[in-house]
């Protein structure tokens, strides 16, 4: 369970979060939406313990996550970038992080399930975007906590990876897991989310299921629908052309 | 904590850098004993070395190491781990094996040259415990100054300055203050001026040890009746110790606040 109380975070004059409040209690995937710069990544940070809110409490299954680390070992994360140490092989780094958390890990599995064989003994500076993207993957999934937070999970990967990828998230809901995804992508937001929780400059517009969502902006594909929650006034169909103006023929006289 | 220690520990032992800075103590200090035959020498030659090229070296390895090791931090984070220890373990891990370069690529030509069968293992002694303190403080002071500059190019500047201004300017300012109130009685002065700066206080302790301090004049008995008192030794033996303890604390509280 995520509970989130009045949270405020400003980065210098720019407020980030502002008041937000929300609660996830529901099992399977929540996503959270919302326009570029509109707080997801400082809302997954907080929750992470990696940025520090100017207020607000946050708690995890009911323990405050500013009283001690603990709570991050039941607790998976995906970062949007997929930036490791250069000078690791995958190997390497698959090691440190497991001899890092102590806990049984499921790496194998998961290295064969994204065809990751022939890149462990390379270099993590020789890799491809896509490939970083699959450790990234790994290093996540690896630990089968009860809560997942999965920041742009699709980015950079190919088709066949990204249909492992919903498989593997449909495979980890099916065992009752929490998991929060954000991403841009509405078809993979559509294919594999129940609930949605919609930002817009800090705040919560909207936190319900997909059908609710559905019925609230009476449209019918997910993309509308958001669009519609961002221009309540006019559907979005009918935005694409402004009315033409006559255009004053410029008056030269030479 | 242990494990970040022996991740960051291990991370640099592999580098190249680790090993040139090693090769260039264990040529300088080969070269000092083996042409020159003189013991004492070749430890005043290395004393200068020391206090300038120590602070510099840690300084930047410390901002470089802090700068590159960013996404390596940022993986640590999410994991279940206390920010200061990751902090506290990376500098451990750098400052440990900064000095082990140091201390192994003097301390091997040493011992060859026959440095424990000698009358002088003491002032080596000496030598090592500053270069290594020297060590520790500017690790601090670096990893002090990087965690508060999310920028590069900043980070490096003031972190070349803080060491101008503690090996260069310092001792300038102190001079000029010297020749100019040269009328007065400035032992204390100069006592205090000396033990605040690391640098000079490493300075100092080690020509104290070499029994050259004659050649300071008036200064150096005075300097030579406070530190060799046992009061002398525990207090710069202290100032040193709080040159490391308190930038370390400030990067403890720092990383507490910051956010990634």
């Amino acid at each position: 369970m995520v509970s989130i109380q009045n949270l405020n975070k400003a980065f210098g004059r720019n407020q980030v979060l502002d008041n937000l409040s929300l609660q996830i209690n529901q099992k399977g995937v929540t996503a959270i939406l919302g326009p570029n710069g509109s707080g997801k990544t400082t809302l997954i940070k907080s929750i992470l313990g990696m940025t520090i809110p100017d207020k607000g409490t946050i708690t995890i299954n009911g323990r405050d996550i500013k009283k001690d680390v603990l709570y991050r070992e039941n607790l998976d994360y995906l970062p949007q970038i997929a930036d490791f140490p250069d000078n690791l092989k995958v190997k390497e780094l698959i090691k440190m992080i497991k001899d890092l958390r102590n806990k049984p890990a499921r790496d194998e599995t998961l290295i064969r399930f994204f065809g990751l064989e022939p890149f462990l003994d390379k270099k993590l500076n020789t890799l491809s975007g896509g490939t970083r993207q699959k450790v990234n993957l790994i290093l996540a999934f690896m630990f089968d906590s009860p809560l997942m937070i999965l920041d742009e999970p699709s980015s950079g990967l190919d088709p066949v990876s990204l249909i492992r990828l919903k498989e593997w998230i449909n495979m980890e809901k099916a065992q009752g897991k929490i998991i929060l995804v954000t991403s841009h992508i509405m078809s993979f937001v559509e294919e594999i989310a129940e609930n949605i929780a919609f930002l817009l400059d800090g705040k919560i517009y909207f936190n319900g299921s997909l059908s609710q969502l559905r019925t609230k902006t009476g449209q019918e594909d997910l993309e509308h629908a958001i669009a519609s929650l961002l221009l309540p006034s006019t559907p979005l169909r009918d935005r694409g052309k402004p009315p033409l103006r006559s255009c004053p023929a410029p008056n030269l006289k030479l | 904590m242990l494990k970040i220690i022996k991740y960051s520990f291990f991370d640099l032992v592999r580098s190249r850098w680790s090993y040139a800075y090693f090769l260039f103590y264990l040529l300088l200090a080969a070269v000092l004993l083996f042409l020159n035959n003189n013991l004492s020498g070749a430890i005043i030659t290395l004393m200068n070395v020391n206090i300038i090229l120590v602070p510099l070296i840690a300084t930047v390895f410390g901002v470089m190491y802090h700068y590159n090791s960013r996404e390596f931090t940022n993986l640590l984070l999410a994991q279940p781990l206390k920010r200061s220890a990751i902090f506290t373990g990376q500098y451990l891990g750098i400052a440990g094996s900064l000095s082990l370069s140091l201390v192994l690529g003097l301390g091997i030509p040493f011992a060859a040259y026959g440095l424990f069968r000698s009358t002088m293992i003491w002032n080596f002694a000496i030598l090592m415990i500053t270069g290594v303190a020297l060590t520790f403080i500017f690790t601090s002071l670096a990893f002090n100054i990087a965690l508060s500059n999310e920028n590069r190019i900043k980070g490096f500047g003031y972190a070349i300055l803080l060491w101008l201004l503690l090996a260069v300017v310092y001792d300038g300012i102190f001079l000029l203050l010297l020749a100019s109130f040269q009328e007065y009685p400035l032992e204390k002065f100069s006592l205090a001026a000396t033990v605040l700066n690391p640098i000079d206080l490493s300075r100092i302790l080690i020509l104290l040890k070499l029994d050259i301090s004659a050649l300071l004049g008036y200064t150096g008995a005075v300097f030579k009746q406070f530190f060799g008192t046992s009061t002398g030794s525990i207090l710069s033996s202290l100032m040193l110790l709080l040159w490391i303890v308190l930038p370390l604390w400030r990067m403890r509280k720092t990383a507490e606040r910051k956010d990634f």
